[in-house]
């Protein structure tokens, strides 16, 4: 009869963030093991809490087939002496020995019959080896030196086959069919079943399953009087750092309100965990939803510790805002004199002129220029200093305040971004060039005194300011020469185009070697590379583009090996009748229509080179004794390379054979 | 209502009635409970140890001439060390909440990730910030590592920020208002310290003669510590004193860097410099343990 299997590793408080991963590697763990034992089976799900991580495998067998495992000997005319020591190996009598036949002759062998083990067993020893696996990106010993290492303690565990508890002990704890209800409003010791588990948890204030938790926040959120900024990252993490989620709505005095939305969001959502609720018309109200670990708060004590500690934190914003004004950021350029950038690169003062002068160098507006030399200054305000986050957005919010143009505050706004991958570039152009100016400088100086990441190190997040610039280029639509940009450093350009990589590869979807091929061609504007990409793409698929670019590569050899070095031009008379006249006719043809087409057009027509081309290398000899007729059609074939290598480089594409 | 220091009381004898050793602060200043001695080096080696005591630690960057109602140049932590950490030692702390009158049925309380570092101790460790009602109001902490030594036998370190806990306890907005006893508000006994201390952090502290006396007790550290592989009688070596130079290193950089004295990148080196020394007392530690041991 199919049997059931559950598992609960009960754990002190894990991290929210790596519940999800670690769920995952469990059952990948379990399933290969009852996969690679015969158990047959399938996980039915993995779920967790903080406080466990469960697992729950259905049509398990109890028992391990039965097998058979059979050991080859010596041949058969090596004698009764090789056979005896055949079955003192084997640890049987010679009687027991079989014979097979294989096409080199008769062998001795010997057939054991292996017995298949109870599926408890095999499970009770596998698991502590599966626990000890489950990827964690930081763990903790806690018996002792050299003891067992997890994300944190394991306290219980559960392990039910069927009805019955599968024995086995990691980290001292050993495995029962006892678990643990909420650390507060549940019983500390219950006694569960496969069948109940779920249930009798629930009982206890204990919602095993994230989607339930996630749906009682939801249904929660729902129930307000007031509407609540959807934001499901934030959902995700009260989901998995709670066992019991109630979300309670609190509210502070409207005078806040007039604090930067930003700030207050900032507190509410990254301090504090606080949904943050809006109006009709979006914008923000005076209210926060704080998701608590309980059922509930009949007396409003959780509401009013919540409601104090935000007053808190919006009073310090507040007092921060008022000191902040007493010196507008203009006046603040000179005081970051005295804040360090890096030792060698000098301060925050020199950094801000030196950007200062690349928004000039690539020809910005006054306004850039101008946003360029205020943009650092809000490192030295009170409210960077506490929200560190917000560099940037408060220099713009207060150079907004203070009067600064549009164009001013809102490249000061947003010339951190974009912050990720995942990020938007600034909204402005002025934005666009001054993010784009702090990046580079910051990447131009760093990679000038030797601050290169190493490895998993980059103190500097010069990859961040590195994928800042591929972005804003490419999304921002700038047209800039990536390898003018990177300046005279040969490292800094290979580090920028290895971001450029990666970017239309792993971001935009592109083949590695078709980006390989767009870059070994004469284009470093990004704008441009994506226009080259888009028609490589387009073509690649169609019948005659792979094959023309493995004659390319061909072609790229030949010249190679023959040392090519261009010299007269073609010299038409030398051309012989048939295949090698045909290709020339084709190529001055294919020039002619390719040439002021736009790129899929021209790759197009390129790709109807390839009956020429197969021809001629299928007739034509190229390296014939003759030098002057050699040296011919190396150049014809140097002709071709050149004239339609300009798109992209055809010898990159990798051709699938 | 409870006073300051009757919650104090409460804490103090939860933990005495759990073995606990109840001790004095530590006299010579800290930025935080995990310097003083009865944590820093009593978590090295094998020895149990269970300890209780309030220190006021001391971090001058911190200090707002007390007009910021939440924030102290110094504040005080009451450190406890569980060694080694029982396997119930959350639910211990639970029930110290609970003594001190926070009925837990009707509060939330989450445990969130926060792992503590050290970098001038060499020391770090697992653990979190343990939040009720959205109020961060204790550090848990199982130590990994101190002095760059791994640690023989994993403890428990909680620590709880007292001005908040009471602050919360006696539904006041400024730690100020905290009565500390009938009669007498915690600004009442605080606050000139607070004022003064907060003018001389951050605008008299003479920073050459900081940095003078910072080299001086850095080189009677370094001294000590390259005295001891010579010393004759182990057991009888001053690691105690060795110890209290580093603290005193300890202050001053914290004293400098709130004068603004220390640029981010001089910052990573004079941190290097505490380190070398809590590392190297650490390691005097172990083996005259071992010394004694033997």
């Amino acid at each position: 009869m199919p049997v059931s299997f559950l598992l609960e590793l009960g754990c002190e408080e894990i991290p929210d963030w790596m519940i999800g991963t670690a769920l995952e590697d469990l059952k990948a763990q379990f399933q290969k093991l009852i996969d690679a034992s015969s158990l047959g089976g399938t996980v039915a799900w993995v779920d967790g809490t903080p406080r466990r991580l469960v697992l729950r495998a259905d049509n398990l067998i109890d028992r391990q087939p039965d097998s058979e495992e059979v050991a080859m000997g010596p041949p058969m005319a090596a004698g009764p002496g090789a056979a005896t020591g055949f079955a003192k190996k084997m640890g049987v009598s010679v009687d027991d020995l079989q014979t097979v036949k294989s096409a080199k002759g008769e062998y001795f062998s010997y057939t054991r019959q292996i017995k298949g083990r109870p599926t408890a067993e095999i499970i009770a020893e596998a698991i502590p080896g599966i626990v000890q696996k489950i990827y964690f990106p930081k763990t903790m010993y806690w018996t002792g030196k050299g003891g067992f290492r997890f994300i944190r303690p394991i306290r219980w565990i559960v392990a039910l086959l069927g009805a019955d508890v599968v024995p086995f002990e990691i980290a001292g704890v050993k495995s029962g069919n006892i678990s643990q209800g909420h650390r507060r409003l549940g019983a500390s010791s219950i006694t569960v079943t496969i069948e109940n588990y779920v249930e009798e948890l629930r009982k206890n204030y204990v919602l095993v399953l994230a989607a339930e938790r996630r749906a009682r926040i939801r249904a929660g959120l729902k129930k307000l009087s007031v509407p609540v900024k959807d934001d499901p990252k934030l959902l995700e993490t009260l989901t998995f750092i709670t066992e019991y989620p109630t979300p309670i709505l609190g509210g502070f005095d409207p005078q806040y309100l007039e604090l930067p939305s930003e700030v207050l969001v900032t507190v509410m959502r990254h301090h504090q965990k606080y949904f943050s609720c809006e109006n009709a018309d979006g914008t923000l109200a005076p209210n926060f939803v704080a998701v608590m670990n309980t059922d509930g708060d009949p007396d409003g004590l959780v509401r009013q510790g919540n409601e104090r500690v935000l007053r808190a934190r919006f009073n310090d914003a507040k007092f921060f805002y008022g000191v902040d004004q007493q010196k507008p950021l203009r006046d603040r350029v000179e005081d970051l004199g005295k804040v360090t950038f890096q030792a060698k690169l000098g301060s925050y003062l020199e950094k801000a002129h030196r950007i200062v002068d690349l928004v000039q160098e690539l020809g910005g507006s006054k306004n850039a220029e101008r946003a360029a030399l205020l943009c650092k200054t809000d490192l030295t305000t009170e409210m960077v200093k506490e929200f560190t986050d917000l560099q940037g957005v408060v220099g713009g919010l207060y150079a907004k305040a203070q009067g600064e143009p549009e164009g001013v505050w809102r490249a000061i706004y947003d010339h951190y971004k974009p912050l990720s991958m995942e990020d938007s570039v600034p909204a402005t152009q002025d934005g666009l060039i001054v993010a784009l100016a702090d990046k580079l400088d910051t990447l131009r100086g760093c990679f000038e005194v030797g601050l290169m990441p190493t490895g998993s190190k980059d103190p500097f997040a010069l990859r961040r300011a590195a994928q800042g610039v591929v972005k804003i280029l490419a999304e921002g639509k700038q047209d800039f020469d990536i390898k003018a940009l990177a300046g005279e450093n040969a490292y800094l350009r290979e580090f920028l185009l290895d971001r450029v990589r990666y970017y239309f590869r792993e971001v935009r979807g592109y083949k590695y070697d078709e980006v390989n091929a767009v870059l070994a061609s004469s284009s470093n504007s990004l704008r441009d590379v994506e226009e080259r990409l888009t028609a490589l793409k387009a073509v690649r698929p169609t019948e005659n583009f792979e094959p023309l670019a493995a004659s390319f590569k061909r072609i790229q050899n030949i010249l190679k090996q023959a040392d090519f070095k261009s010299g007269a031009p073609l010299d038409e008379s030398l051309l012989e009748d048939g295949p090698e006249k045909e290709l020339h006719a084709a190529f001055v043809q294919v020039r002619e229509q390719a040439k002021g087409a736009a790129y899929q057009p021209a790759l197009e027509a390129a790709a109807t080179l390839r009956p020429a081309v197969d021809k001629f290398f299928d007739k034509v000899m190229v390296n014939v004794p003759d030098e002057k007729l050699r040296q011919n059609r190396l150049t014809l074939l140097n002709g071709l390379l050149t004239g339609f290598s300009t798109i992209a480089d055809f010898s990159e594409i990798v051709v699938s054979s | 209502m409870d006073s300051f220091q009757q919650t104090l009381f409460k804490l103090k004898q939860y933990w005495a009635q759990r073995g606990a050793i109840i001790q004095e602060p530590y006299d010579v200043e800290v930025g935080a409970g995990t310097m003083c001695p009865e944590t820093f080096l009593r978590v090295l080696g094998p020895k149990p140890y269970r300890v209780a005591y309030v220190q006021p630690s001391r971090r001058p960057a911190d200090g707002r001439y007390g007009e910021n109602p939440n924030r102290l140049y110094k504040h005080q932590q009451l450190q406890v060390i569980l060694k080694p950490a029982p396997e119930d030692v959350l639910e211990q702390y639970l029930g110290s909440l609970e003594a001190i009158g926070i009925d837990l049925t009707k509060h939330d309380i989450k445990f969130e990730e926060d792992n503590w570092e050290s970098p001038t101790l060499g020391a770090w460790g697992i653990g979190w910030q343990v939040m009720l009602d959205g109020m961060e109001i204790t550090q848990f902490t199982y130590f990994q590592q101190c002095g760059g030594v791994d640690l023989e036998v994993v403890p428990a370190e909680i620590t709880y920020g007292l001005e908040r806990l009471t602050a919360f306890l006696q539904g006041v907005e400024s730690v100020y208002d905290i009565e500390w006893t009938t009669g007498f508000k915690y600004s009442d006994v605080r606050l000139a310290d607070e004022q003064q201390f907060s003018v001389y952090n951050f605008e008299m502290a003479d920073v050459a003669t900081l940095w003078k006396l910072f080299d001086l007790h850095e080189g009677e550290c370094q001294r000590l510590i390259d005295a001891y592989a010579e010393y004759p009688d182990k057991s009888r070596f001053p690691v105690l004193p060795t110890y209290d130079q580093v603290l005193k290193c300890s202050n001053l950089f914290n004293l400098l860097d709130a004068r603004g004295a220390i640029s981010v990148t001089e910052r990573v080196g004079v941190i290097g410099r505490v380190r070398k020394l809590a590392v190297g007392v650490a390691n005097l530690w172990v083996a005259q343990q071992q010394e004694v041991a033997a």
